[in-house]
């Protein structure tokens, strides 16, 4: 990005721009690293019912979350949830952003604008809206009892619809922007070649697709599985997820250690699917550019 | 290329299944009923005034927008030398710097709240609208850098070269060439942050208490609670409300560059 030059700025003056990012660092670190080992401190506490959080160190919430029951399904339903989810918004959001992008102005801002809009609304009220949807009382709800599938509203099937309309936006924007960085005269190449129009999507236009595709995959699933008001407002009490368990532990159980260790493993989870994710994602990169 | 008859219809399914939720609650904000209804014979303001009347849901929507100014006009004062420090700078640890300000979008935001309230626990600060902010301002500044850092990198040094061989001073050189040209990435990081913060839901449930209540908190220990079309009031007027700052940004700014990054 930035080579030394002397001649404008001495070394010992650009490191002292370091000064810069200081006010930002130390924030972070205050409010960011410091309550994250804090958290990871208090998963390693013993609680006690009567007594609260003790002093010493122990493996029991790790041990319940994992021998129990109920904790591995909520986290089983939280991966499956996502990874629905996931490919959902994959299957609606990579057409409707190669639709898109062979709009013709003004209709692809348009519709780019429409798309997009869900962004700026609040969650509760998106999901304040499937739930009229929903429910039994509605044309939907009493469509979904005819065929024999009941009220949707509060089960799974709620919260994957609720997710994949939170998340659908943040397929279509990377997929839109790589997308939108095709030359149009590779695809008259393929044309001019003779291929037809289905391996032209298939060979030219979805590879270059497709580390768009995969980012987007990556921040749905990512935001997915900390999914919390939609799984809550849609979902009812049979359909929690892991931020679900995280909230009751910390706002109405009080155990303060169970709720720390949900809360870490949870990000470990994620930090470790984002991580493996990348490394496909980097691999992808690698091949499209040859 | 044209878009083909299927594709058309594809696009028109994609559309109403994502603006149905919001027309629905529009609607349905006009009931004369007490119970949640899409009005049909006759139409009522009663929600509405039944919101102005409550006041619970000002005093967030107020709570609300003096948080995310605050946080996003914080984060915005203080990623900006922090974006030139990671631009312009030698120091060792950039990328790791980088890396830390970007860092709360890997983290689940619930996981933060739950963070923040232990240490805002230990601290003794539980309720206090100032950490509330400053929780806000760790979540929001991504959006910042990467618009600052964008705009610091994708720029032509060879202007402020040309500036001081012209005989500016650094100060006059920031001031006339470079603030000038990345004023467009700090506002649009500003508007995101704004946004970001005022919808911010998963860790204010953490960290608000009855005073500090911020809309979307309040709005979903609401609809948790009861569900009467008073709900479906708020909703319709957050979203008429969006609507035309949309459409004022839109027309000030271009939304395009602010919610997709288009330079």
């Amino acid at each position: 990005m930035t080579h030394p030059d002397p001649g404008v700025a001495p070394a010992r003056k650009r490191r002292l721009s370091f000064l810069g990012a200081m006010p930002l660092t130390l924030l972070f670190i205050g409010l960011l690293i410091v309550p994250l080992v804090l958290t990871i401190v208090l998963s390693f506490r013993p609680y006690d019912y009567d007594l609260g959080v003790q002093a010493g160190w122990t493996l029991e919430q790790y041990i319940e979350i994992f021998t129990s029951n109920y904790t591995l399904t909520v986290f089983w339903r939280t991966l499956w949830i996502s990874g629905l989810v996931t490919i959902i918004c994959v299957l609606i959001g990579v057409p409707e952003s190669y639709i898109l992008s062979r709009m013709k102005a003004p209709w692809n801002s348009v519709f780019l604008l429409v798309i997009l809009s869900p962004l700026l609304i609040s969650l509760v009220v998106r999901a304040f809206g499937w739930s009229m949807l929903l429910n039994p009382m509605s044309p939907i709800g009493k469509l979904t009892q005819m065929m024999g599938l009941g009220s949707l509203l509060y089960t799974s099937s709620a919260v994957v619809i609720g997710l994949v309309h939170v998340m659908l936006p943040f397929m279509i924007i990377p997929v839109w922007t790589s997308l939108n960085k095709i030359d149009p005269q590779t695809i008259k190449a393929a044309y001019s070649l003779n291929a037809s129009k289905w391996q032209t999507i298939k060979r030219v236009i979805l590879p270059q697709a497709t580390p768009g595709i995969l980012s987007g995959s990556l921040i749905v699933f990512g935001l997915s599985t900390s999914a919390f008001a939609i799984p809550v407002l849609l979902g009812g009490g049979r359909s929690r997820m892991v931020s679900n368990s995280i909230y009751e532990q910390f706002m109405v159980d009080l155990n303060w250690p169970m709720g720390a260790a949900l809360a870490i493993l949870l990000l470990v989870m994620n930090l470790i699917i984002m991580m493996s994710y990348n490394q496909i994602l980097e691999r992808s990169y690698k091949r499209s550019l040859g | 290329m044209k878009n083909g008859p299927l594709s058309l219809l594809f696009n028109t399914l994609v559309t109403i299944f994502i603006l149905a939720p919001l027309v629905v609650v529009c609607l349905v904000a006009f009931t004369p009923e007490d119970v949640l209804s899409i009005p049909t014979t006759s139409f009522s303001l009663r929600w509405f005034r039944a919101v102005f009347n409550e006041s619970g849901f000002i005093a967030a929507f107020q709570t609300s927008l003096w948080v995310a100014f605050a946080s996003a006009s914080i984060s915005a004062a203080l990623a900006l030398p922090a974006a030139f420090a990671i631009a312009r700078g030698q120091f060792r640890f950039r990328h790791v710097v980088n890396g830390l300000f970007l860092s709360p979008l890997m983290i689940p935001s619930l996981v933060m709240g739950v963070a923040l309230l232990r240490l805002f626990a230990m601290l003794g600060v539980r309720g206090s609208l100032l950490w509330l902010i400053l929780g806000h301002v760790i979540i929001v500044t991504p959006y910042v850098i990467r618009l600052v850092l964008g705009s610091l990198v994708g720029f032509d040094k060879s202007i402020e070269h040309a500036a001081e061989s012209l005989g500016a001073g650094k100060w006059t050189v920031f001031r006339r060439i470079t603030f000038p040209l990345i004023v467009p990435g700090i506002f649009g990081g500003w508007i995101l942050a704004f946004i970001n913060s005022f919808d911010e839901l998963t860790m204010s449930v953490f960290l608000t208490s009855p005073t500090t209540i911020t809309l979307p908190v309040k709005m979903y220990m609401y609809a948790t609670e009861s569900i009467n079309p008073m709900l479906s009031a708020v909703s319709a007027l957050i979203i008429v409300l969006t609507a035309i700052t949309m459409f004022v940004l839109d027309r000030v700014y271009g939304l395009d560059k602010i919610l997709i990054g288009k330079q």
